[in-house]
């Protein structure tokens, strides 16, 4: 048996070896064919030829077992990795991408046919390509899933920075737009920036706006009622703005009693209240003056 | 209780507002000691507004919370107005996840603007805020 | 300011005659994460409202060797002094023992506040905000609870009450 699979690794890195440019052509065009592309041909070609050579290469050297060839040859793995990410930039989906790859499964097995093989050798031939191009495709989609999870979570890290900016909005008006959930750890970072915010500034209303808040549940409602009950402490006020009809029903549904709380509608609404609030000149009346 | 022991808060008379803080060694007695004796001083000078200034407390617990709670209620009884001004954000941020809110307790940024609330025209900057709240002699 | 158990005698038994165990250090948890090197627990007496100055310092002062922001510093102490002044008002006087747990890679402060009073006969109902036999608001235990990541209340009418809270550092 390890015989006769060393006989037919060597029947393939031969064909992979003599007949590239045969199957490297097969191959661009079984992809043009099946899958949505959007590469040049040229490159397709070039891609194929280094792809092709690197198998040839990884088959040939026997000391790695059928298992984990692809796994094993950091040159041919890179390759894959390379050719996943090309693809995903050109904007194909994962599965066109694994398809491409499965596609030049065809186009050897059609090269090492016209060899003539005894059709004895032609079956273990055709699993050896199988589990050999099945694991690149493989890889990758594994590749790509793995690029989008790295995605995912920097992008989740620079959210919960930028998720909290607090506004220097008019004088002595502070105003922080949340976006998002607003679950305990965040309404922390809130009104720790808020509040150190209102200090710095010397503001004396802060206007909260949650119009990118998509749920208030009881608990956001209460973090929300802690903050305002901070920003007073501190002996400034504070608006909340940018309540939305269907969370003003869910309030009064929760039974929550937001009534000692200043509310207004738009943030717009919350600037002019605040603006009014600290007996200065309304910023509709014109630019704010040096007076 | 009253004069039991030393009282270390000073509190000063500034018109007819009593100026006062509070410091973050109170014990329970002092801080009782010191609610009373300001009381009386503002029936006995007819004081108008109070101003507490707590920028030095490093906490408020309930007790403390509730002293100043207390002394607002009194002092309004008493004709007067009480500005608690200046708590640290820490403070505040610790007092808010407490859930005492302080209620009818009035609080400025900072001492300035405290008195500023309580009437007294802050004289050095005139042109910053423009029109400021009336002024009392 | 250094904290230090102060001299003089406690006025409540804390020692091994009680037989509702409980004494100064920790039972139960004491193993899985027992504080080692410098991080010694420290045993403070609270008789009266001078003790509860004395327990605040100590507190501040373990916060921020543990590394705790200037929040997170007073939320703890804040929670400590809450929870003294209920161990010398409704327990007529008890101990507090700050610990220095480590779990996961983050550091912790655990304030363990037992008494030998009467026990709270419904703990539920001590938690509800607004609930007071004492001087306050009614806000401390419950109160106390929210400033900090873990708390436990162990008591017995008659046999005193044991609260053990832990905070975390973030990272």
């Amino acid at each position: 048996m390890n015989a006769s699979e060393a006989a037919v690794r060597d029947r393939l890195t031969r064909a992979l070896r003599e007949r590239g440019d045969e199957i490297a052509d097969r191959w661009v065009q079984l992809q043009r064919e099946r899958a949505a592309i959007d590469i040049g041909e040229g490159e397709l070609r070039e891609e194929a030829d280094s792809l092709i050579v690197l198998l040839g290469g990884a088959l040939n050297n026997s000391e790695h077992g059928m298992e984990s060839v692809v796994d094993a040859h950091h040159d041919l793995r890179d390759a894959v990795m390379e050719l996943s990410l090309r693809r995903e930039r050109s904007g194909a989906n994962p599965t066109a991408t694994s398809l491409a790859i499965l596609a030049l499964k065809d186009a050897v097995l059609e090269a090492v046919q016209r060899d003539n093989l005894d059709p004895r050798e032609m079956f273990p031939a055709a699993l050896m390509i199988n589990r050999l191009l099945d694991e690149a495709a493989a890889l990758s989609f594994s590749a790509y899933v793995e690029r989008r999870e790295e995605i995912i979570q920097r992008q989740s890290r620079q959210l919960l920075e930028m998720s909290t900016p607090v506004v220097h909005l008019w004088r002595q008006i502070l105003a922080v737009p949340l976006i998002g959930t607003l679950d305990t750890a965040r309404t922390q970072v809130v009104m720790e920036n808020l509040l150190q915010s209102i200090q710095t500034h010397e503001a004396r209303v802060a206007i909260i706006d949650i119009t990118g808040v998509p749920t208030v549940d009881t608990a956001v409602a209460q973090h929300l009622m802690q903050t305002v009950n901070a920003v007073r402490l501190m002996g400034a006020d504070c608006f909340i703005s940018g309540v939305r009809p269907s969370i003003a029903q869910t309030i009064a549904q929760l039974g929550i009693d937001l009534s000692t709380i200043l509310t207004r509608a738009t943030l717009a609404d919350a600037l002019a209240a605040a603006v009014e609030m600290t007996g200065q000149e309304s910023p509709t009346a014109g630019a704010p003056t040096n007076r | 209780m009253t004069d039991s022991r030393p009282m270390d808060v000073p509190i000063i008379r500034l018109g007819d507002v009593l100026v006062t803080g509070l410091i973050n060694e109170l014990d329970d007695k002092a801080a009782t000691a010191f609610a009373e004796e300001l009381t009386e001083r503002i029936a006995a000078e007819r004081a108008k507004g109070v101003l507490i200034d707590i920028s030095r407390l490093e906490i408020i617990d309930s007790f403390v919370a509730r002293t100043l709670t207390e002394l607002s209620t009194m002092a309004r009884l008493l004709g007067a107005r009480v500005i608690v001004a200046g708590m640290r954000p820490p403070v505040a941020i610790t007092l808010a996840e407490l859930g005492l809110q302080l209620a009818g307790v009035e609080t400025a940024l900072n001492a300035e603007q405290g008195m500023v609330a309580l009437g007294w025209r802050h004289a050095p900057r005139p042109p910053e805020g423009g029109n400021r709240r009336e002024t009392l002699g | 300011m250094l904290p230090g158990p102060r001299k003089g005698g406690i006025d409540v038994k804390l020692s091994g005659e009680r037989t509702t165990a409980a004494p100064t250090v920790p039972p139960a948890t004491a193993g899985s994460d027992a504080p080692r090197g410098g991080d010694t627990p420290v045993t403070h007496p609270v008789r009266n409202d001078e003790d509860l100055i004395t327990v605040r310092h100590a507190v501040r002062a373990a916060t921020v060797e543990v590394g705790f922001g200037l929040v997170d510093q007073t939320r703890v102490v804040t929670a400590a002094s809450e929870l003294a002044r209920n161990a010398y008002i409704h327990g007529g006087g008890g101990t507090v023992t700050i610990e220095f747990p480590r779990q996961a890679g983050r550091r912790g402060i655990r304030l363990i506040v037992h008494d030998d009073g009467p026990g709270i006969p419904d703990v539920e109902v001590a938690l509800t905000d607004g609930f007071t036999t004492g001087a306050g608001l009614g806000h401390g235990l419950g109160g106390a609870r929210r400033l900090m990541h873990e708390f436990e209340v162990r008591t017995e009418a008659g046999k005193g009450t044991t609260i053990r809270a832990t905070r975390w550092t973030t990272q």
